[in-house]
């Protein structure tokens, strides 16, 4: 098997214990592994791709660095800042070594990954939060894995190219040419079998019955067309901690839903399902009973 | 290149992979990621060639026709068929057997399938070489050969080659009907970002510059916030074959409003087609409305214009100068006249039509309509298209404006 030999000659995503990935996306980390692309994960809020990068460098025995993208984020950020406004300042009242600009020099959380001893993963977090070039602006850096601090004319060149996992809500579109650059992945939504497998990663405690209403009632929210934002996985297991926390039985969750706030997190949303239960609207008490992707 | 034709099945079915991206899978095939596996081809071929959710169903569909158009391309002779067509049940397997089976690369089993085609000559049942049923032979149909190729039936072991079949990603394409997370998404495009007026923010370029220039004398420079210039004025047809589209026009208006950062947003209601007045509320009351002469005045041109509408109506209802049916006519302005104006003070128009873009040009009211204003499906798509066309770059050609027959102002 020269293929099996091949695999083993860079180092392997498996998943972890603390975190369960399908098949396709562990097998779209290890395509971004061995092509030493960045991969690019999208998908619905609360599926756990932030959550992915930590586990990948878990799984690996790697070092994480995170880049956590704002609105203003800029690409020189991830390289390099120049504090100049320090230096002023120092100049001005004589602190400090001002004759050495490399003493005002930060690197941002690309330039640190690229200049570690070891592979690292760094992850990207919500890079459709930036301006719309954002994307294009670190392309060259991200495919040479190098770049140059124009004040001083050092090279920072990656010594072991880092694995790096970029993570957007869809909120704005990425450009065709950063997009051809990535391995792309997305999180679906789980299905109630991998749903019941997250769960019990995080609370490996709660009884059957209990976790069967739980995921009766979640599947069935995730149904509701009138809802504006649907409960997600995190929000999920924030509910299951509420109940556990008040001692909630199975028998109460047949036909109320205490802790709503847990999962709706939108005024008008929380409205129409007390308005829905006022009118004794009926909840359904098992999974069979729903239509939609929660049934099997 | 076994599989080149695969990339240009894709590229042909509309997806953007480019051959840097299905370099890019060789690569990976190379390195065996698909662990020679059919389901492992199709995670890894996905992850390489396809950048967005929106295409997972096309890649789907072509994936499922590539690879069942490997059968059809095999000549299979009647009497094989015949075989097929009557299998005998296969023998449970031991994972000890199971694992001994070898694993093949898709290229090697088409080889090798077509090598052992051309030696077979018989009916062939629970063998591991022969094509045939119940067997472990990787050819054939209802067997329990991991990677197998089926060969004609219905699926009996689930394997792998049959994911794409679910088409589990169909909800993702972006041709279709509007939710409002989707009509939010295409409106954040409704940007134009100026810096005009409003609060200040510090200008840290320019105070390094300025304090610079001042010899290390601090001077702090401010200019004004870059902000969304976009004012939005919305026109809907509202009532009668309006009615089915309630839903996703609602969601539209919703989105809209709750859109932060535009500018400015006013709508307006109309019935058919603009008339002399636009209505305040969906009722359509006198005492709810404006005179749309007063709308030009109020609302000037750099106003964009956004019109949802299905532009059917009987000719005489845009044409004729009392064309208005549902009001008592207060002036003898057709409605193509008013639309005309509309069109020619705002800078910035586009017609969102929900019905479907095949239905249009069954309308001759439609036809004409769509002469004046750009015309978009209110899809997804269509709104993003639609948004473009209101900020992007300006359409090189313009319109014929009026249509022959109607009356001018």
């Amino acid at each position: 098997m020269s293929n099996a030999a091949a695999a083993e000659s860079f180092g392997q995503f498996e998943g972890t214990s603390g975190y369960i990935a399908s098949r396709s996306l562990i097998d779209a980390v290890n395509c971004s592994l061995a092509l030493e692309r960045p991969l690019l994960v999208k998908g619905e809020p609360g599926t756990g791709k932030t959550l992915l990068a930590h586990h990948v460098a878990e799984g690996l025995g790697m070092e994480m660095d995170s880049w956590h993208i704002k609105s203003t984020s800029k690409a020189e950020d991830g390289l390099y800042v120049y504090d100049t406004v320090q230096r002023l300042n120092d100049a001005r009242f004589g602190d400090g070594n001002v004759g050495d600009i490399r003493s005002y020099i930060r690197l941002g959380p690309l330039g640190r990954v690229f200049s570690s001893e070891k592979r690292q993963v760094l992850l990207i977090d919500e890079i459709d939060k930036a301006d719309l070039e954002f994307p294009n602006d670190i392309l060259r850096e991200l495919d040479e894995m190098q770049f140059t601090v124009m004040e001083t004319g050092d090279e920072v060149k990656a010594k072991q190219r880092p694995m790096v996992i970029i993570t957007s809500n869809n909120e704005k579109e990425l450009p065709d040419a950063f997009l051809r650059r990535c391995v792309f992945h997305f999180i679906e939504f789980p299905d109630v079998d991998q749903m019941r497998d997250i769960v019990d990663v995080h609370h490996p405690q709660v009884e059957k019955a209990l976790l069967e209403q739980v995921l009766t009632k979640f599947y069935w929210l995730r149904e509701q067309k009138e809802l504006r934002k649907k409960p997600s996985t995190s929000e999920l297991i924030d509910w299951i901690t509420a109940l556990l926390r008040a001692g909630v039985n199975p028998r109460q969750l047949e036909a109320e839903l205490p802790f709503m706030g847990a999962l709706l997190k939108n005024e008008q949303d929380t409205k129409v399902i007390s308005q829905y239960l006022d009118r004794d609207g009926k909840l359904p008490t098992s999974l069979d009973e729903l239509k939609g992707p929660g049934r099997r | 290149m076994v599989f080149l034709d695969f990339f240009y099945a894709l590229r042909s079915a509309g997806l953007k992979s480019t051959l840097q991206e299905w370099r890019m899978l060789l690569t990976c095939l190379e390195k065996g990621l698909h662990k020679s596996t059919v389901e492992g081809f199709y995670h890894v071929a996905r992850a390489c060639l396809v950048k967005s959710e929106s295409d997972f169903d096309t890649f789907d569909l072509v994936f499922a026709d590539y690879f069942e158009g490997i059968e059809g391309a095999i000549e299979l002779s009647p009497e094989l068929l015949d075989w097929l067509a009557n299998p005998k049940p296969a023998e449970e397997l031991t994972p000890e057997e199971l694992a001994a089976l070898e694993h093949l690369d898709i290229e090697e089993l088409m080889k090798k399938f077509q090598e052992t085609l051309a030696e077979q000559e018989e009916r062939h049942d629970g063998g591991s070489k022969w094509v045939g049923t119940g067997g472990k032979s990787p050819y054939g149909h209802g067997g329990t050969h991991p990677t197998g190729i089926r060969v004609g039936g219905g699926p009996g072991k689930r394997s792998a080659m049959k994911v794409y079949e679910d088409r589990q990603f169909s909800d993702y394409r972006t041709d279709v009907a509007l939710d409002t997370r989707n009509v939010k998404l295409a409106l954040r495009r409704l940007r134009q970002l100026t810096r005009t007026d409003g609060p200040e923010e510090l200008d840290i370029d320019g105070t390094i510059d300025k304090t610079c220039k001042e010899a290390g004398e601090i001077e702090l420079v401010f200019r004004p916030k870059r902000k969304n210039d976009v004012r939005l004025l919305l026109l809907m047809d509202v009532g009668g074959t309006m009615d089915p589209y309630f839903e996703p026009v609602s969601r539209l208006l919703t989105a809209l409003h709750e859109e932060r950062g535009l500018r400015d947003f006013q709508a307006y209601y109309f019935h058919n087609c603009v008339y002399e007045r636009v209505y305040t509320s969906g009722r359509l009351l006198r005492s709810e409305s404006m005179m749309t002469a007063d709308l030009l005045r109020t609302y000037g041109e750099r106003w964009k214009l956004m019109i949802v509408g299905d532009a059917a109506m009987h000719p005489s209802e845009l044409n004729s100068a009392r064309g208005n049916i549902n009001f008592r006519n207060e002036t003898e302005t057709s409605g193509v006249s008013w639309l005309d104006r509309l069109q020619r003070h705002f800078d910035r128009s586009v017609w969102l039509n929900p019905d479907r873009p095949v239905e249009w040009a069954m309308s001759s009211t439609c036809r004409q309509i769509s002469g004046m204003f750009p015309m978009y499906h209110l899809s997804v798509n269509g709104l993003e298209d639609g948004v473009k066309g209101l900020v992007g770059a300006r359409p090189a050609t313009i319109r014929p404006i009026m249509a022959p027959g109607s009356s001018r102002l």
